[in-house]
């Protein structure tokens, strides 16, 4: 299925000077796209030229359509000599590919030079003209959407998550090939960005194929990474979790929609629901389409339904699922099974996402990672692989190398991983694995690859194509009480995969749960949590001998055991002194470097209600009849006392006291206790096991054996809390804030230090690490001071090891505001928390008709509405308080806007005394609020330039995600032969990140966008001589290009008379002007 | 452990209005860190000095980086580099463009040429302003000044057109433009009394009434060349003093009004042909370039110092002054009233502002 790619040059403006006669420049454009290639005339002695050029035509197959960017070269003229160029701009034609994104691509592009950096705008329009449009996508993968947020996009709704998808592409790396020796550095650069590009298109239309044939129509949750291998090559690989989603129809539900028959049944019967009895009944409601129930609370979950016919279609689901909260064992062996069968025909039952549509996530295992050491060199190595299940037990598995007749290539590496990966979940009693990742870390001709995620339980439903409904999930949820659910231990606990210290959960007291839980995925949005969360972090550096080939291997191999043990008792000895007992979002990064190896955890540690309280930290010396030894150990143990007292203040961490008979006494071990169900790999050796079952004991027992120890203790002690009005965590949202305003401030900060040659060794290079990283992010609290109250989100730190004794620590996180004061009334109620993430996307809601609000309101389009409410919500038994908020957070009008007039009325009524008191006033009078806004923040106003947000998170506060316009991926190398010249090391990156910044804002904006969210830095490499006085620095970002609109502005359009409201509805091009 | 590398880019470009100034200002980036130290910024926010150290590098990239955009601003609002908020580009350009007083009353007048910018060693020593500071300050008068120089329409109009800046300080540039322009001596030790602002105030009135633009809009350099036909025609007044009807007609039309209003009566009368002939002679020298670049010493010397020497209270000279051209216009010998109207208005305007301590 060819198409016509149209391409226009129209202007360009603030070109260089590059005629030093005239001090101006005879500019024209070629515009290439495959092998064709076509120019613009010259527009002769201009700084910003008006090409106004005709329509460039290109007729393409799509799978070039795919692959290949669109090059633009903009050169200056010269009769005598060659035409130098100025700068080029590529750009990816892949949104203009599906349906639902953007039409056209047209706006100013920074004119990028690899040597120079950005060198004036170029104004220009793309479209693509898909022949044979009925029949538009079935045989390429043209229409597969792929996403970067790993969560469902706000606007669309999962029908089936299918599962993994992966695929590498290898090629020689141009940078090393022979003829690099003779060409100029610009060619080289050149040459491997349009080569990335081109691999990377390639990449995403094979993803894309693959998503096409397990029937799906997206991948959420892509991730596309590069390894430079150096003279080996460049592998472009990429992970992803294959979808079908619906387009959730968001401008038509601000419509009245019941005046209009919406094209989409599934969302009608909703918002047309005539019924106005279904409030006080509860029970009688579910919708023939009515997804599935998601019950935020427990007063709730009595009103969700169950239509019997629906169970009988699936008897043997409803039965396990129905079961599995109170009988536990054999029936949650069941659910296994069933999940298992629809499971099973995948090779890697794995998904990228972290973030889950309420009711997939059943269990949640604990950690599960995998490492390997490889040469790059295609010589068979010995490889090493460890786990850690439910972040307790270590073992070392299969040391002896893998068979030697298998093929070495890179897609035989990872495969191994993932099968580790995938044994560890199954020793965990979980059958698949969430939150995945992968990554590389390369130095020389040593790679090492991981591979970490967390075993999970999942609901059945999603993974199967016929779409079971409704009514067995309701069960399920029905009778696992919501928010502690996913605590609960999977596996067997007369059979535990490691030995564990279990309770019965702290919530629901029917359920055993773990005493602490790591994990790789988001706080789930139902979970009770007690305080604020905040960001945990390991740090840990290993010397390491200069060594070659295999010996280096093994060298690696062997550190690796030690490394993950001591980031593991870091991250346990930091939680424990944050008196928190849960960690979400961990990531632990393992980079090699020439000398040595470091390790660096991050992961937002959390206090899960349903969890066991911590015990403390206890210290104890090894030589007890020393009097003074004594003293001192007793000192340092006071001073962990009152730093765990002081963190539980300061976190708000107060969970109620309940006494021991209500709970249980602690399980005893099972003496009988067998490993039948460890992975299958660890058999060799009993030996190797790292036992790190500290819960065994009450408290944690740290022991000063020896000066190592004691530093240890010191380092723990030296982690000082972020300044008042700040906190942070590396999760999606921090929880306990729920209030967020809109101001977000998305940053990259980039450390490298030089480490003195003279005193390297492991103590005195922790102790660098540290401070460089307790640094850094005291530098960051100190810029963005003026934002307090704030936090930041998504914090990722990245560490590098460009040389010798050089470390790199490239941080990108997003730092958003909060409104102090609301925070203070906030309880911590699920109800409230659930409903806080339902204001951030109201799009949820649509799709759970009966979650929330569907006991008052969606049953009452008539005007007496007031009483009606009132009636209905003391009806449904919800206490006064919590209906009082629950009836303010959601914004109706995005969801049936036949709703306006009982908004108005709400507006005046109910939501006095919410919350979100600010946000009360903005609705209340949209218009004043709105205009004054415009004025006092300017940037909308008269702007030249569109204002476009970055956010590594998948929302954007305050606002409405309307529509996602396609993935950016971008890569981009610069050099600099003049590095003193352009400010240093610093000046030239300080001027490279924001040239990138500003590229991926344009491209954005091109794309009729104003914002980029899951926002993410891949890469930074970064390489300098300054004794030739050069540089080089690789990055690749990528993020969701999106229209978002402001709920204040949506108030507006919702409140407007509905005539006006077909106008506004696409309010994406007015924000973006 | 040395910080090799140290950069933080943020999306939105944050800008810390403090280090701006101190940037501006010309400070180097230890002097600055000290200044803030000093500041107690350390005790209010708990940061160490690396912090500070780290931070203030940053900003001073960023503002280095931006310097070469401000030095055109219409390319800041179209940039796509920085993304700053339109009230924060505002505040950028107009504080790089903001000058000291000091520096303004050191240059104003004098010609914007390298000759000038050596002298900006001494302007440095002399009015503690850095020489960085009074580099830029120089370059932004220059730049300014070359950019506008040869325009058609109003110079205020220009000057906010293509340098963004608010109608205050728009006006302050053409003032300084139109004193370059014509070199009007201003350094000269009687007139150290008069402030950037009294100099302001007069290339205004001058602008407005003397140059080719207040009578024709559609000319080049119309605001910034004084009109030399009038200047010319100005020869004419001196009909006023050198006839010496004319002159006791105008002297008595004048006592007549004044008497018993002013509270220095006799000494006006006393001293009324000697003024007369001052402000008169003023106008017929305009011809000469020379005359031109005195103008203010010669208005300080003829007129502001023997009213001060006399001790007139202000209100007295706006009554003479206003009785004194009025009066011109009962002198039916005299054919030459629009030109003295259009001399004399802004003569007056000056004068009045001229004459203080």
């Amino acid at each position: 299925m060819p198409g016509k790619l149209k391409v226009k040059i129209v202007a360009g403006r603030h070109l260089p000077v590059m005629d030093r006669a005239s001090d101006l420049t005879d500019a024209f454009v070629e515009v290439k796209f495959g092998n064709t290639t076509f120019k613009t005339d010259v527009y002769l002695k201009s700084l910003n030229p008006q090409w106004n050029s005709e329509w460039f035509k290109f007729e393409v197959d799509d799978e070039d359509l795919q692959d290949e960017p669109l090059q633009i070269t903009v050169l200056d003229h010269d009769t005598y000599s060659a035409n130098d160029a100025i700068g080029k701009v590529y750009i990816d034609i892949d949104p203009l590919l599906y349906s639902e994104a953007a039409t056209v691509i047209s706006g100013w592009f920074p004119i990028y030079d690899t040597i120079h950096g950005i060198r004036g705008e170029i104004n220009v329009v793309v479209k693509v003209d898909l022949f044979n449009d009925l029949n538009r996508f079935r045989q390429s993968s043209c229409g597969v959407k792929f996403f970067c947020t790993t969560s469902i996009p706000k606007c669309y709704r999962a029908v089936i998550i299918h599962g993994f998808v992966e695929e590498l592409v290898v090629n020689e790396d141009p940078e090393y090939q022979w003829i690099d020796r003779i060409r100029t550095p610009r060619a080289s650069n050149e040459a491997r960005q349009r080569l990335i590009s081109l691999m990377s298109g390639e990449l995403q239309r094979k993803i894309g194929l693959k998503v096409l044939e397990m029937r799906g129509n997206a991948v959420v949750g892509y991730l596309q990474c590069f390894d430079l291998e150096g003279e080996s090559g460049l592998v472009v690989r990429a992970i992803g979790t294959a979808c079908t989603l619906d387009k959730l129809s968001s401008p038509a539900a601000f419509l009245p929609a019941c005046n209009s028959p919406s094209k989409d049944m599934k969302e009608i019967p909703f918002n047309e629901d005539p019924n106005p009895n279904t409030h006080s009944s509860g029970p009688s409601t579910p919708l023939k389409n009515q997804t599935y129930s998601f019950s935020p609370s427990k007063s709730y979950s009595r009103q969700s339904s169950s239509s019997d016919t629906d169970l009988s279609l699936t008897p043997k689901t409803g039965m396990g699922s129905g079961s599995a909260g109170k009988e536990g064992g054999p029936f949650k062996a069941l659910l296994r099974q069933q999940t298992q069968s629809a499971l099973e025909q995948r090779e890697f039952p794995f998904f990228t996402l972290t973030a889950f549509p309420p009711g997939f996530l059943v269990h949640v295992g604990g950690v599960v990672s995998a490492r390997s050491v490889k040469l790059l060199d295609r010589i068979h190595n010995p490889a090493f692989v460890g786990i850690m299940g439910n972040t307790r037990s270590y073992k070392l598995l299969d040391w002896n190398s893998f068979n030697a007749d298998e093929p070495e290539t890179r897609d035989a590496w990872w495969a191994e991983i993932r099968q580790e990966i995938k044994s560890h979940a199954k020793a965990l009693g979980c059958h698949a694995v969430v939150g995945y990742s992968e990554s590389t870390s390369i130095c020389e001709e040593v790679c090492i690859l991981s591979a970490s995620g967390t075993a999970a339980v999942l609901n059945p439903r999603f993974l199967q194509d016929g779409t079971v409904e409704s009514c067995l999930e309701q069960r399920l949820e029905e009778n696992l009480p919501a928010g502690c659910g996913f605590c609960h231990i999977p596996y067997d606990e007369l059979n535990m995969p490691f030995p564990a210290h279990l309770t019965y959960c702290y919530n629901c007291r029917k359920q055993k749960v773990p005493d602490v839980l790591f994990t790789t995925i988001d706080l789930p949005i139902d979970a009770t949590v007690i305080g604020k969360g905040c960001l945990i972090q390991a740090r840990l550096c290993r010397l390491k001998k200069k060594a070659q080939a295999e010996a280096n291997a093994t060298a690696i191999s062997n550190l690796l055991p030690f490394m993950e043990y001591e980031v593991h008792t870091q991250l346990m000895n930091k939680l424990k002194l944050k008196g928190m007992n849960a960690l979400f979002g961990l990531r632990i990064q393992i980079t090699v470097g020439e000398n040595m190896l470091m390790g660096l955890a991050s992961a937002t540690g959390v206090y899960l209600a349903a969890l066991p309280t911590p015990g403390g930290i206890q210290i104890a010396g090894k030589t007890p009849n020393d009097g003074s030894y004594e003293q001192h150990v007793s000192h340092m143990q006071k001073k962990i006392n009152d730093t765990i007292a002081k963190n539980k203040e300061l976190y708000e961490i107060n969970p109620p006291e309940i006494s021991e008979e209500i709970i249980g006494s602690p399980i005893p071990e099972p003496r009988q206790r067998s490993r039948l169900l460890r992975s299958q790999s660890e058999s060799s050796d009993e030996v190797t096991e790292l036992d790190l079952s500290h819960g065994k004991k009450d408290a944690f027992v740290l022991e000063i054996d020896d000066t190592d120890a004691m530093e240890d203790v010191h380092s723990l002690l030296t982690d000082v809390p972020p300044p008042s009005g700040f906190y942070s965590c590396n999760t999606e949202i921090m929880p306990g804030i729920n209030n967020w305003t809109s101001e977000i401030q998305m940053f990259t900060s980039v450390r490298v230090i030089r480490l003195s040659s003279l005193n390297l060794t492991n103590q005195a290079l922790n102790k660098n690490f540290n401070d460089l990283c307790e640094n850094l992010l005291k530098s960051l609290y100190f810029k963005l001071r003026s934002m307090i109250p704030c936090c930041l989100c998504h914090v990722n730190f990245t560490v590098s090891l460009p040389e010798d004794e050089l470390i790199q620590v490239t941080v990108t996180a997003v730092a958003i505001t909060f409104d102090k004061n609301q925070a203070l009334q906030t309880t911590k109620t699920q109800v409230e928390k659930s409903l806080q993430r339902a204001s951030t996307d109201n799009e949820e809601l649509l799709q759970f008709p009966l979650e929330l609000c569907s006991d008052s309101l969606p049953s009452h389009p008539f005007p007496p509405a007031k009483e009606h409410l009132e009636s209905a919500s003391s009806n449904s038994g919800i206490p006064a308080a919590q209906r009082a908020t629950s009836v303010d957070y959601s914004s109706f009008a995005d969801r049936c806007s036949s709703w306006i007039e009982l908004i108005k009325l709400k507006a005046q009524t109910i939501r006095r005394g919410s919350i979100k008191t600010t946000v009360t006033v903005e609705k209340a009078s949209p218009m004043s609020e709105g205009n004054f806004r415009n004025r006092s923040a300017p940037p909308c106003a008269n702007s030249t330039v569109g204002v476009v947000k970055m956010t590594p998170l998948s929302f954007i506060p305050g606002a409405k995600i309307t529509k996602y316009l396609g993935i950016i991926n971008m890569f981009f190398i610069r050099e600099t032969t003049s590095l003193r010249e352009e400010g240093g090391v610093s000046g030239f990156l300080h001027a490279f990140v924001a040239e990138v910044f500003a590229m991926v804002r344009a491209h954005v904006a091109a794309l009729g966008g104003n914002a980029v969210v899951s926002y993410i830095m891949k890469q930074c490499v970064f390489m300098e001589n300054p004794n030739k006085n050069q540089a080089q620095c690789l990055i690749n970002v990528s993020g969701d290009a999106v229209i978002f609109v402001r709920e204040s502005e949506l108030e507006v359009v919702s409140s407007q008379p509905p005539t006006a409201n077909c106008q506004s509805s696409c309010p994406g091009g007015d924000v973006t002007t | 452990m040395t910080n090799e590398l140290d950069i933080f880019v943020g999306n939105t470009t944050l800008i810390d209005e403090d280090v701006y100034r101190l940037w501006l200002d010309g400070y180097s980036v230890n002097d600055a860190v000290a200044l803030r130290v000093r500041s107690g910024i350390l005790e209010q926010t708990g940061a160490t000095a690396a912090v500070l150290q780290s931070d203030t590098m940053d900003h001073y990239r960023t503002f280095h980086m931006l310097e070469r955009l401000l030095h055109a601003p219409p390319k800041l609002l179209h940039q796509l580099i920085f993304q700053i908020p339109p009230s924060r580009q505002a505040l950028l350009i107009e504080r790089y463009y903001a000058f000291d007083e000091a520096f303004v009353r050191e240059v104003l007048g004098k010609k914007l040429s390298k000759g000038t910018k050596k002298d900006l060693d001494d302007i440095s020593t002399k009015t503690g302003i850095t020489l960085k500071s009074c580099r830029r300050q120089f370059d932004n008068f220059k730049r300014v000044f070359k950019v506008v120089e040869e325009m058609r329409g109003s110079l205020v109009d220009n000057i906010q057109q293509h340098f963004l800046l608010s109608d205050r300080l728009a006006r302050d540039y053409a003032a300084i433009v139109f004193f370059a322009n014509n070199r009007f001596e201003t350094g000269k030790k009687k007139l150290q009394y008069l402030s950037f602002g009294d100099f302001a105030f007069c290339a205004e009135l001058m602008i407005q009434n003397w140059t080719l633009g207040a009578v024709d809009s559609q000319v080049d350099d119309m605001d910034v060349d004084l009109d030399k036909e009038f200047l010319q025609d100005l020869k004419e007044l001196k009909v006023l003093v050198a006839d010496k009807d004319l002159l006791d007609l105008h002297k008595s039309l004048v006592c007549t009004a004044l008497r018993g209003k002013l509270g220095v009566f006799s000494e006006m009368e006393a001293n009324f042909k000697n003024l007369s002939r001052g402000l008169v002679n003023v106008a017929a020298k305009l011809t000469h370039n020379k005359d031109v670049r005195d103008l203010f010493v010669d208005l300080v010397e003829k007129f502001v110092e023997p009213c001060r020497s006399d001790h007139w209270a202000l209100n007295d000279v706006r009554l003479f002054l206003n009785q004194y051209s009025a009066s011109v216009h009962s002198l039916d010998g005299f054919r030459h009233q629009a030109l003295w109207d259009r001399y004399m208005g802004t003569l007056r305007g000056c004068l009045l502002r001229l004459y203080h301590d």
